[in-house]
């Protein structure tokens, strides 16, 4: 009848670029954009920036002049220990206090009941409002500064605590139960784990008000740190140097978020990947 | 053409050969509170005065329709909830909560998805305090019998649902349980890959000494895996009847769906199922 058919095919070559396409493909990558757009945006900046009056406004020549002048001078290098110290000791009491009273929150219903109608209270509040306040109590100083930090930032991390655990399925408790599991082994290695993607998330969103919640600690302090620098600068008109520690701030929040991000990613792989599934 | 086991036969069973014993089980639940119309002071009877007794090694289907209570008494065995009458017990003991050599096998698998395969088997080892390594060899000693030799680092999103109840069973032998739990483990399955699960896990049973109590709505999956059918009736839900599968002697050999007893059985199976409330 019939010839053999010929075997079955497990796959075909793809069909090539041609040089045309590739350049395109190239031009148009979102990385290629995105450095063009920016390196628009600094051309025109210089441009304009040059004819307007240095009160007002420095182009990015006159504010890099600046920075390597704060650079050697030391004057940076002693803002951003002033602003990263007190930062760093804050960020870590936020993620350990938010965590910490996360868990009590959601753990036990006596806690929840005492300690909600504060945790909602102070959350509708800006926080902003309690800082002069917090100030009048902890001082201009370190204190302040982490006092300032952690009642700004320490709430979404204690919400997202408490969400993540109370989101843990009854099925997936049921496991560490028919498996006879103690209550500590079900937290630890149930409860805990599942909910790390959310707590991970409320991280994510504490360290961006971390850095505001510092700024703006500095502000009213202005006598120290990055926040105190930009003040201080506003104040005697120096555009271009009040440049600098916008940019270094802006750096540092770059930097600090993509971090957590990665870290989040990381720690909820599964959570994704689970995800994607359905 | 079937044999039925009355309770007199189960009475007159030496003690030493029982494994689980139900004498006069049941079960209530609250009546779920509708505005306007519920009835005060009255419970629900999930299963109404179970008296059976399972033999040592054999494997019996909890076989019935949806609300039959056949979950609920699988529950009870395991200890996860308590009967409001009656008394269950496992090995001579009466069930006063999960017992580590009572491993369970979960209708929707179970695992964890933050666990790669490997540590998803060793979780109960783990619970028990077993060093690292000892846990490890053994883990994929049975990681290798359920044929996931390839796989122990995976994690379970990457695995289909046939290979997920694969890892669910290798974590369920671990602890080398005199019983084994299992609620509709395959009723997530397509239908090849259930018929798969079912030789694959008749194979590892017959090499193991455990008794198995397995929770179907399959008329088909309790005939080709049990020695003995407890059958089901809803409203309330109670056991109705037990049957002895006419096939059982034959279903490690191959397709007892073939077998000449296996029609006749379905069909008087199936007429009983559909027969309700005689």
């Amino acid at each position: 009848m019939n010839a053999t058919p010929p075997p079955p095919r497990t796959s075909v070559p793809a069909p090539g670029l041609t040089a045309g396409q590739r350049a395109r493909e190239l031009l148009l990558s979102p990385n290629a954009i995105r450095l063009a757009s920016v390196a628009v945006f600094m051309a025109v900046w210089e441009y304009f920036g040059r004819q307007m009056d240095p009160i007002f406004m420095a182009p990015p020549s006159a504010i890099f002049a600046a920075a390597i002048e704060l650079v050697q001078s030391g004057a940076l290098r002693k803002a951003v220990v002033e602003s990263l110290w007190p930062f760093s000791v804050g960020m870590v009491l936020t993620i350990v206090i938010g965590i910490l009273v996360g868990i009590a929150v959601a753990q036990w219903r006596i806690v929840e009941y005492v300690l909600d109608p504060f945790i909602n209270a102070l959350y509708a509040i800006p926080r902003i409002a309690l800082v002069p306040l917090i100030i009048l109590w902890a001082g201009l100083d370190f204190a302040g500064k982490v006092a300032i930090l952690v009642s700004v930032a320490v709430f979404p991390i204690i919400v997202n605590t408490y969400s993540g655990i109370r989101d843990v399925r009854g099925s997936m408790l049921e496991i560490g139960r028919a498996y006879g599991a103690t209550e500590a082994q079900i937290f630890f290695k149930i409860v805990l784990p599942a909910a790390i993607p959310f707590i991970m998330a409320g991280v994510r969103l504490s360290v961006g008000l971390a850095i505001i919640g510092i700024v703006v600690a500095e502000f009213f302090t202005a006598i120290s740190g990055l926040g105190g620098m930009i003040v201080e600068y506003a104040n005697v008109f120096a555009t271009a140097k009040l440049f600098v520690p916008i940019i270094v701030i802006a750096l540092v929040g770059v930097v600090l978020t993509e971090l957590v991000m990665w870290l989040e990613r990381r720690l909820s792989r599964w959570r994704q990947l689970e995800r994607d599934r359905f | 053409m079937i044999a039925m086991a009355g309770a007199t036969a189960a009475a007159a069973m030496p003690p030493r050969d029982v494994m689980v014993a139900y004498e006069g089980v049941s079960k209530f639940f609250s009546i779920r509170v509708r505005p306007g119309q519920q009835q005060r002071g009255e419970l629900m009877v999930a299963l109404d005065r179970v008296s059976a007794t399972v033999r040592k090694g054999e494997l019996v289907t909890l076989l019935g329709p949806s609300g039959c209570g056949k979950t609920t008494l699988l529950r009870l065995t395991a200890g996860l909830i308590a009967a409001d009458e009656g008394r269950i017990t496992v090995g001579g003991a009466p069930v006063s909560g999960p017992r580590k050599d009572a491993c369970m096998v979960f209708q929707n698998f179970g695992l964890l998805p933050w666990r790669t395969v490997i540590a998803n088997v060793e979780f109960p080892l783990e619970l028990d305090g077993v060093a690292a390594a000892e846990r490890h060899d053994l883990a994929r000693h049975f990681l290798d019998l359920v044929g996931l030799a390839g796989f122990t680092e995976h994690y379970p999103h990457e695995l289909s649902g046939g290979m997920q109840q694969r890892v669910g069973i290798a974590r369920a032998l671990m602890r080398r349980p005199i019983l084994i739990f299992m609620d509709e483990p395959f009723g997530a399955l397509d239908a090849q890959t259930r018929e798969q699960l079912q030789e694959d896990f008749l194979r590892i049973w017959s090499r193991t000494a455990a008794t198995v109590v397995f929770v179907t709505h399959s008329i088909d999956e309790a005939l080709i895996l049990s020695d003995r059918i407890f059958v089901l009736a809803t409203g309330p839900g109670r056991l109705r009847t037990i049957v002895d599968s006419p096939v059982a002697g034959e279903r490690l050999a191959g397709d007892v769906r073939t077998h000449a007893e296996f029609a006749p059985c379905r069909a008087e199976l199936r007429h009983m199922l559909r027969s309700e409330g005689t």
